[in-house]
């Protein structure tokens, strides 16, 4: 299958310091790929630089083989991407529903519709019953499916999740694992996303990309990637194999 | 009115049927009360389309009144141009200010506090420009000629106090129409949206550059139209008196009291702020008649410092402002779960 979102020798430095070194990857039309590694390792540096919430140093990304590095967030969103931010971003003086007509507006003619159209998503998300809180008295975990629901409203062929599972009960990572996948079989999604929780990045990935110091050390299928010597040093230390 | 309940579509009729009628019984110094209330509702309503929806401060709004002012007032003065024509040079002259600091500001990246000080920076600017430009009076005052007193001339914007009135009025009224409209169409989900979170918003897909122009651009045409009324009603213009910090500040009072953010917010707070403040003067001045206070102590602040003494009462204990807990109170908007 073509590669979708193409990541070609990325690189960013604060200070000197090497975020994120020579990364490269890709992943293919509706597939689902992780980036994992330990904290510090620049995955979500990798995100922002993706999503254009940063200009990347060197390199290139491309989505759908065009040249999308260094664009404006916006720009990168109407190119068909959406995300999730790791810290929450919610919209805090509006209700969940409100949130995420903002993401649908992005591709709706009238508000009616788009307000529709959150509607949809966030039956998706299971916060159908809580569309008229406000953002700022959500749960943490629901506001991380909050993320989710605004990043998809904005129809993205790319959805990026940045620790989408984190705090969630093993159920509730089953229940967004189910949905993810059912997005991606029904309207065609690809994803790629950063996860610590080992069990999603099981049953999700088609394939792990693994980062450590702004460098990848490790690629392949989840059970490959487990299993090679760097991945379980850097995660493990040395002293464990 | 879909978000209003019962009891709130009562009061919202029957504020207006006495914003109506007002004229019929009240006194001249009523109705000059009620229009400067109307001026602050409807400037609060300017002011708070930028803090309140977009997220933006600004502390020198009196500079988009002033521009529209003496626009239209040096039209009329020097070229006979009548205000109808001239309040359209008005708001040009009012965005165009608005969009040249909106654009210093959002593409330096110049974020709160510091936007705000660029307003003041600006708004002090064009004041001490115009003291000095003589071509409009400088310091002393452009004076603009008045023909009449009576009767009804709104091309001119020529005639009785009640004229005047229903004309601030009508243009309160516009505000709140067009406020309401921009609130819950596109632009304002998106201004809303930019507010809490802009790095958000441009994840979804937000120009958070333009957004916020169009924000400072219509806050300041709409204050610039409110500019042309006070040409007319006080007929002569001063830098200092228009322009001052004193005023922008004044702007702000109203919507801080009422609830920045919310629709009839600015509204409700000039109508608590204006009579509180009369009322105050009116009763140190019965003071000072009555002998409780001596004749020769000065008393001019006495309504600056029940503003002040309510800001802060507001900022400590109501920061989101008087609306929204009135509103609660009584039940006058509906919740979110009863509109579906």
């Amino acid at each position: 299958m073509a590669a979708l979102l193409e990541v070609e020798n990325l690189s960013k430095s604060f200070r000197g310091l090497r975020a994120v070194a020579e990364v490269s990857f890709s992943v293919e039309e509706r597939g689902i790929v992780a980036l994992i590694g330990p904290n510090g390792a620049g995955k979500t540096t990798c995100f922002n630089l993706i999503a254009g919430a940063m200009r990347p140093d060197s390199g290139h990304v491309r989505l759908a083989g065009s040249e999308i590095t260094g664009l404006r967030a916006d720009r990168i969103c109407d190119a068909g991407i959406g995300r999730t931010f790791q810290l929450v971003k919610p919209f805090q003086d509006l209700t969940v529903l409100e949130n995420v007509t903002v993401g649908a507006l992005h591709n709706s003619a009238t508000v009616a519709e788009a307000k529709r159209e959150a509607a949809r998503n966030l039956e998706l998300l299971e916060l159908g019953d809580k569309r008229h809180m406000h953002a700022a008295n959500l749960t943490l975990p629901d506001r991380k499916r909050l993320e989710v629901a605004r990043a998809l409203a904005t129809k993205p062929r790319l959805l990026l999740l940045d620790e989408v599972m984190a705090g969630l009960r093993p159920t509730e990572t089953d229940r967004m694992v189910t949905v993810l996948r059912r997005l991606r079989a029904e309207s065609g999604l690809t994803i790629l996303l950063i996860e610590h929780v080992m069990r999603a990045v099981m049953a999700l990935s088609d394939r792990v990309v693994v980062l450590h110091h702004g460098e990848k050390i490790s690629e392949g299928t989840p059970a490959q990637v487990t299993k090679d010597p760097a991945v379980l040093e850097c995660y493990l230390g040395e002293g464990a194999i | 009115m879909s978000e209003l309940t019962p009891a709130g579509r009562a009061a919202l009729l029957a504020f207006t049927l006495l914003l109506l009628v007002l004229p019929a019984f009240a006194t001249g110094h009523v109705l000059s009360v009620a229009i400067i209330c109307l001026n602050l509702a409807y400037l609060g309503q300017s002011w708070n389309l930028m803090l309140g929806f977009a997220g933006l401060l600004s502390i020198g709004h009196a500079l988009f009144v002033g521009l529209g002012a003496y626009a239209s007032g040096y039209l009329f003065a020097k070229h006979g141009v009548p205000p109808v024509i001239g309040v359209a040079a008005a708001i040009a002259v009012a965005m165009l200010m608005g969009a040249l600091i909106g654009y210093l500001g959002f593409r330096f990246a110049i974020g709160g506090v510091y936007f705000a000080l660029l307003t003041i920076a600006f708004s002090e600017f064009v004041r001490i420009l115009l003291d000095h430009a003589t071509f409009v009076g400088g310091t002393e005052g452009l004076f603009l000629p008045v023909t009449r007193r009576s009767g009804v001339d709104l091309i001119n914007l020529r005639g009785w106090t009640e004229m005047f009135y229903y004309v601030i009025l009508a243009l309160c009224v516009g505000a709140f129409v067009l406020c309401r409209a921009m609130l819950n169409g596109r632009i304002g989900y998106f201004w809303r949206a930019i507010r809490d979170n802009p790095e958000a918003a441009e994840a979804v897909g937000v120009h958070i550059f333009r957004y916020r122009m169009y924000a400072v651009i219509l806050s300041a045409g709409m204050a610039g139209v409110s500019g042309v009324f006070t040409a007319f009603y006080n007929n002569n213009l001063f830098p200092e008196q228009v322009l001052g910090i004193e005023r922008s500040i004044e702007i702000t009072l109203a919507p801080i009291v009422g609830g920045v953010g919310t629709l009839f917010g600015p509204i409700f707070g000039a109508f608590v702020l204006t009579p509180m403040g009369e009322f105050l003067t009116f009763a140190v001045d019965g003071l000072k008649e009555s002998g409780l206070i001596a004749k020769n102590v000065k008393t001019d602040g006495v309504k600056l410092m029940f503003w002040g003494l309510a800001v802060a009462l507001i900022v400590l204990f109501k920061p989101s402002g008087l609306w929204p807990w009135v509103c609660r109170g009584l039940g006058l908007v509906k919740s979110p779960e009863q509109r579906g």
